[in-house]
């Protein structure tokens, strides 16, 4: 029985000591797991070949076979670094993506506090109202958008991006925020409120705390969604608020098929993202949820 | 606070769900326990976000209603005049339109069922210690947080390029001839790499639904002794209903509004057999100026999917709060 009990040394459900389960044995266990590699590894094998095609010269890029082995060479990210206007996109895609982040937090924190601390009669209306605005398609409402900024002549202007992307991502946020309240206990507010503390106090001092890494949470939604954003920039920006994704674009069409450095241009484009993504993987989920899954 | 809760004190932050959840019905006071003045003091934080929504997207769906209505070229501004209706029979026998949209339902579906079937298996796969499972999951999300308009270059240009794409040297050594995938089977061609970009938001969603059951009645059912299939079948897959529909209702938001990888990989062709609904309304908006016509296409999409989201919406309202009140 020692050998049995050592062979699942967990006592998760997984490796729970059932018979049914450990008669399908170690070799299911591990057919399973080669499984799981080979599935990760295809997924992951285009931005594998991405990243390895950046490092080539555009010769090794675009042969037929396909190069796997060459001398690897930064060339290409040199170019893209080194050419004239990367660093206003890059600018620009900051300035969209941090502004209306801090814009989206600013408006939805109370927004969620009203929802779900304090709820007052149609809270469910409200919430509904946010929601639905996500399924309106954005290219219902995008010429109104476009013959409206070019009255207030705000076309190809950084600040039509920020607002745009507050009432895109907002409704996701206020969401998300509100999963987030809904988890601080009862007794923590009325133990506050007994003790005098205005709202502003009680909202700065006992619940911002609280709800930090939710805030943290729902910022790293925004990012990925407004640093991603290709639509809007496209129709609304020219020459001056053109973003990071506009940029990627006019490195296919106006140079062709040079793929080594198209490829360099996309894995930094990628990167913020992917990074970010990587690190918070635990809160992608529920911010992808809109707070409905932890 | 010498009221008598039946709360358990020191609950965390991370208490389990169904305590927290109850929370919304203490707190819930009923109709006319307090003024008027009372609860729109209440709504005030409220307001900020809700009139920014507001006028960010209601009413420039006003001015396409107004658009709709009226002949309007950008290109010929001393034209323009009240319609009526006209634009509307316009589009219903523009044979393009009755395309895109019958291709905006193909493009939906096919990604999220797809992309749903093999998170799902994806998900079942990660559910269980192995080695590596963290750096694997994370292999497995990178393709949903790589920055689309790549994503979609990545697929047309390295992947599905007829000459030197990866995909046809990979069929060629099986010895299949090479296939100019964008321009032959354009519909596949996207429908691969959203369901690429897609399958890793599903995974992650069924994933979080496969870990919150709780070990005992899976436990439970094995020692009644049900085989691995008939636990999944009778209590997985009820268990992850909610997931499910969240994982396609929620896809499906984002799926049908598809942009990126048609304008990037097939610019809606060859001719418009690829284009959806959004590219094809573009089209019109932005190369044709036709503002008429595409304010009109853009209503009558908005009205088909407020009618299946309503639909959906109710569906997942009714999950949502009959697990919180669980």
């Amino acid at each position: 029985m020692s050998t049995a009990t050592a062979d699942a040394p967990h006592r998760t459900r997984s490796a729970a000591p059932i018979r049914p389960r450990r008669a399908q044995g170690r070799t299911g266990g591990i057919l399973l797991t080669i499984l799981a590699w080979a599935a990760g590894l295809i997924f992951f094998a285009p931005v594998a070949w991405m990243v390895l095609t950046s490092f080539k010269q555009e010769s090794q890029a675009a042969s037929n076979p396909p190069t796997f082995f060459f001398t690897p060479t930064l060339d290409q990210y040199a170019s893209i670094i080194g050419s004239s206007g990367a660093g206003s996109y890059l600018l620009n895609s900051m300035i969209a993506t941090v502004g209306s982040t801090l814009l989206v937090l600013v408006l939805a924190v109370p927004a969620a506090y009203a929802v779900s601390i304090r709820p007052v009669k149609r809270t469910q209306d409200f919430l509904f109202f946010f929601i639905s605005t996500k399924m309106l398609p954005v290219v219902a409402v995008i010429m109104p958008i476009y013959v409206i900024a070019g009255q207030i002549r705000m076309l190809d202007n950084i600040l039509t991006l920020i607002v745009l992307y507050t009432a895109m991502n907002l409704p996701i946020a206020v969401w998300m925020m509100r999963s987030f309240f809904l988890e601080v206990p009862g007794e923590v507010l009325e133990a506050a409120s007994i003790d005098g503390a205005s709202l502003l106090r009680t909202m700065r001092t006992v619940l911002l705390p609280m709800v930090a890494p939710g805030v943290a949470a729902t910022a790293l939604i925004c990012v990925i969604f407004a640093w991603n954003e290709f639509f809007f920039a496209l129709n609304l920006t020219a020459a001056n608020a053109a973003t990071v994704p506009i940029f990627l674009m006019s490195t296919m069409t106006s140079e062709g098929q040079f793929l080594a450095r198209l490829s360099a241009a996309s894995v930094l484009a990628s990167l913020p993202v992917v990074l970010a993504g990587w690190i918070a993987q635990k809160q992608l989920v529920r911010g992808l949820s809109m707070g409905a899954v932890k | 606070m010498s009221t008598a809760t039946d709360t358990p004190v020191g609950r965390g932050p991370d208490a389990p769900r169904t305590s927290s959840a109850q929370k919304p019905r203490d707190r819930a006071p009923h109709d006319g326990e307090y003024s008027k003045a009372e609860a729109w003091r209440r709504r005030l934080p409220l307001m900020p976000a809700f009139l920014f929504v507001v006028i960010c997207t209601q009413i420039p769906f006003l001015l396409t209603i107004w658009y709709s209505l009226r002949s309007r070229n950008l290109l010929r501004p001393e034209g323009e005049k009240f319609v009526g209706l006209r634009n509307y029979l316009d589009i219903f026998v523009d044979s393009t339109f009755r395309t895109a949209a019958l291709n905006s339902i193909l493009f939906t579906l096919g990604c999220v069922v797809v992309s749903l079937l093999l998170g799902l298996g994806l998900a079942l796969l990660l559910d269980r210690k192995f080695f590596g499972r963290g750096f694997i999951r994370t292999l497995l999300i990178t393709p949903f947080l790589i920055m689309p308009v790549a994503g979609a270059m990545l697929w047309s240009i390295s992947m599905f390029d007829p000459t030197y794409g990866l995909v046809n040297w990979l069929i060629g050594t099986v010895g299949i001839s090479p296939v100019d995938w964008t321009s032959q089977f354009p519909m596949v061609s996207i429908i691969i790499a959203l369901v690429w970009q897609w399958t890793p938001f599903m995974m992650l969603l069924l994933l979080a639904g496969l870990q919150s059951q709780t070990g005992d009645v899976l436990e439970a059912a094995s020692m009644d002794g049900a085989g691995p299939g008939k636990t999944f079948v009778h209590i997985t897959l009820p268990h992850l209903r909610f997931y499910l529909e969240l994982s396609v209702l929620l896809g499906a938001i984002y799926v049908v509004n598809t942009f990126d990888q048609i304008y990037l990989m097939t610019a809606g062709g060859p001719g418009t057999a690829s284009a959806n609904l959004p590219f094809y309304i573009y089209q019109r908006a932005f190369l044709g100026f036709d503002i008429g016509q595409s304010a009109a296409m853009g209503v009558v999409t908005v009205i088909a999917t407020i009618v299946i989201a309503t639909f959906a919406l109710r569906l997942i309202f009714t999950s949502i709060n009959s697990k919180e009140q669980s």
